[in-house]
């Protein structure tokens, strides 16, 4: 059934037709109504049998998550910016555990100075952290990537992050349509833990591993990860056929097979990104767009595969390396190393500034004129910025 | 089963007390206990984080009826007992973080309940530095929200995994690597102090307790009795360290004898946040006696005699003795 809804309450309402047994809960905006929504899910009792925990921190978020899922609990949390930085080292933990914890992140920028607005400076900064990152387009997308992120965790035993814009989807009202319990239940089968916590057979989790073993640890943990590249897209097939519409994947193009100039982003700037590659598109221009969805691991082929043919890439980002330039972009260049496609780096929206239709059109103006660097700070107005300091 | 008596263990200090009746005996005189922390593992001689957690996990393991998971912060207890692909536990054991042993148990004792699993209980355990110090935070949490997990920690008053550097729980005036014995106040500084069972009290948890591997019998009872009840429990345990402390190993257990006997550590038992019972001092000594034996206070004896120091904490005993009432 479609529905009106607000980005949270979207997906935690799909959250919780996907029967999470543990959620943690602290509040950090904007993220505070999925866990306001699931507190009210579990104490109405739609949500049983689950434990609902409003712990202290992030950090304890995280640990209580790491404590129920090696218990063999299907555990969920969320956090956004300066949450998700303060359970930085539970996340490794998780991660090297290869605990299936499935996570909402709902970007927003990171401090100093304090800012509530999204960018994607939070999850970007755990890219290395060894949980599978997926970026959702709307909120459509947002509650269906959860579904989709319990039955990928659960397959891989690995921790999969759903990050969604702040406020441009958590807190946006629109039509979607919510997965009902009995497709869910068709689509992901109850949890079964690969190692779990259990007197009748007692098992030691997270060992002190010396330089004999520790590369292979590794190894084993990125090899799993690049696992997900193969499992992302079949898991979203399977999900389109029971659900009915498309959701996830690793990459979406658009417009892209004749394209000269391709415009690469994540999350919701997507829409209108295309919007003015449609305009782009009527002047003339042979524009296209991919979107990627899945940031860890990295679709390095299929990137390559969607941008081979380009002459230049323009690569959005809303977060940056500081010292170095765009994280995305640096990725693209990977995926592009031998080819000829100049690539051209964008930071956008950083802090909540909003990206606009005019500023797209500008930007990308310049760079099908082939007049932008490696790094371009959309917007920047360098009249706010102290004469001298630069 | 009766056993012949023989008299090699006396004393009501004496662990495996074969005068007693069988069902009288300590868990460690049972032949069938569980061996939780197994031998094998890699603590150092005299240990008495290893004394302590062998008592503690058989007694938690005997209460439990084998139905026991642990959650275990970094730290020496963890380091010396999981170097992969070694194991010196029996039972199901997780190690996360250093400071996130208690939320971690909250979540195993969460997944327990949600799959109505009554019958496994959790404990969480620690060194002082995970407990008293880095996870503390999330101590209080499980305590306030009432979680059903007894958490032990194992006080040996400093940093001991990484090299014995000072914790919130290192007494005034020891030696560690972060306060050396030099200039003018040698040694870790007077401050307000930080009694973690205090702190505990303070949440009216059902059941507090201190003990030391002096009084293992003392121990195993404590074990016993917060197991039998269920929510926040919290066990804080003097466990002397012979590397951080510098004594004999094999003086170990008579050295924590002297810091309860001098006063400095209190022995008690609290209910809901009133303290319900204390272990009186039947012998008591100076903190002098205490202190000497142990290089960590070596610089309040030589080269001069820090009678001024030595006074200080001696204070700081006989306000315990006064507080607790551990003298009649």
């Amino acid at each position: 059934m479609r529905r009106q809804l607000e980005g949270s309450r979207a997906v935690a309402e799909t959250v919780a037709r996907c029967r999470p047994e543990v959620i943690a809960a602290y509040p950090i905006s904007p993220q505070t109504h999925i866990v306001e929504a699931l507190s009210q899910l579990t104490k109405t009792g739609e949500l049983e049998p689950c434990e609902f925990i409003n712990v202290e921190s992030e950090f304890a978020a995280m640990s209580v998550a790491i404590g129920a899922s090696a218990t063999g609990a299907r555990a969920y949390t969320a956090t956004a910016s300066q949450g998700l930085l303060f359970m930085v080292e539970a996340l490794y933990n998780a991660s090297g555990l290869g605990l299936p914890i499935v996570m909402t992140v709902a970007n927003r920028a990171i401090g100093a100075p304090i800012n509530i607005w999204n960018d994607h400076s939070d999850s970007m900064s755990q890219r290395d952290s060894g949980w599978i990152q997926l970026y959702a387009e709307t909120n459509q997308e947002a509650a269906d990537l959860h579904v989709q992120a319990f039955r990928l965790a659960e397959e891989l035993s690995l921790p999969v992050m759903v990050c969604m814009d702040g406020f441009i989807l958590t807190h946006a009202v629109e039509e979607v349509e919510l997965p009902t319990r009995e497709q869910v239940d068709a689509y992901l089968p109850p949890f079964v833990p690969r190692q779990v916590l259990d007197p009748d057979e007692p098992m030691t989790i997270g060992a002190m591993v010396g330089p004999e073993a520790f590369t292979e640890v590794k190894y084993l943990m990125h090899a799993k990860q690049m696992r997900a590249l193969e499992a992302i897209p079949r898991i979203a097939s399977e999900f389109e056929h029971e659900f009915g519409r498309s959701s996830g994947g690793l990459l979406r193009t658009y417009r892209t097979e004749d394209a000269d100039t391709v415009v690469l982003a994540l999350g919701s700037v997507l829409g209108t990104i295309e919007d003015v590659v449609d305009e782009l598109r009527e002047q003339g221009e042979r524009i296209g767009v991919v979107g990627l969805k899945c940031f860890r691991p990295y679709p390095l082929d299929e990137v390559r595969a969607a941008l081979g043919h380009a002459r230049r890439v323009v690569v959005i980002e809303k977060a940056f390396a500081v010292g170095v330039g765009g994280i995305v972009g640096q990725n693209v260049r990977l995926a592009l190393s031998g080819l000829p496609a100049a690539v051209y780096g964008v930071i956008a929206g950083l802090g909540g500034r909003p990206i606009t239709k005019a500023s797209l059109h500008r930007v990308l103006r310049e760079g099908i004129d082939d007049r932008l660097g490696h790094l371009t700070f959309l917007d920047l107005d360098l009249d706010r910025v102290p004469a001298g300091a630069t | 089963m009766r056993q012949p008596i023989k008299y090699y263990q006396v004393g009501s200090f004496a662990v495996g007390n074969r005068l007693l009746d069988p069902d009288e005996r300590a868990v460690q005189a049972d032949p069938s206990r569980s061996n939780t922390l197994t031998s094998g593992h890699r603590a150092c001689q005299g240990c008495g984080e290893a004394l302590g957690a062998r008592y503690v996990l058989d007694a938690a393991m005997r209460a439990a009826e084998g139905r026991l998971i642990a959650a275990n912060a970094t730290g020496c207890l963890e380091v010396f007992t999981t170097p992969y692909p070694e194991s010196a536990w029996t039972l199901p054991w997780v190690h996360s973080l250093f400071g996130n042993a208690p939320a971690v148990a909250t979540g195993v004792a969460a997944a327990l309940k949600v799959k109505g699993r009554t019958d496994v209980r959790v404990i969480g355990q620690g060194g002082d530095g995970g407990t008293v110090d880095i996870g503390l935070g999330c101590l209080s949490g499980m305590f306030e929200r009432g979680d059903d997990v007894l958490f032990v920690c194992y006080d040996n008053e400093a940093y001991m995994n990484t090299g014995v550097q000072r914790s919130g729980a290192t007494p005034p005036a020891a030696r560690t690597a972060t306060t050396q014995a030099v200039g003018p106040e040698p040694g870790n500084v007077f401050g307000q102090g930080k009694s973690a069972p205090l702190i505990a009290m303070a949440h009216e948890i059902p059941y507090v307790a201190t003990a030391t591997i002096a009084d293992l019998r003392d121990l195993e009872a404590k074990v016993e009795r917060a197991m039998g009840l269920h929510g926040p429990r919290y066990l804080h345990v003097l466990v002397t360290c012979p590397l951080g402390w510098g004594c004999d190993a094999s003086a170990s257990i008579r050295i924590a004898r002297l810091a309860t006997q001098s006063g400095l550590f209190p022995v008690f038992e609290a209910e809901d946040g009133d303290v319900t019972d204390v272990t009186k001092i039947r012998r008591p000594v100076p903190v002098e006696d205490y202190l000497r034996p142990q290089k960590r206070f070596a610089h309040l004896f030589s080269p001069v005699r820090r009678d001024d120091v030595i006074a200080q904490v001696q204070s700081r005993a006989d306000r315990n003795i006064q507080r607790f009432g551990l003298v009649d």
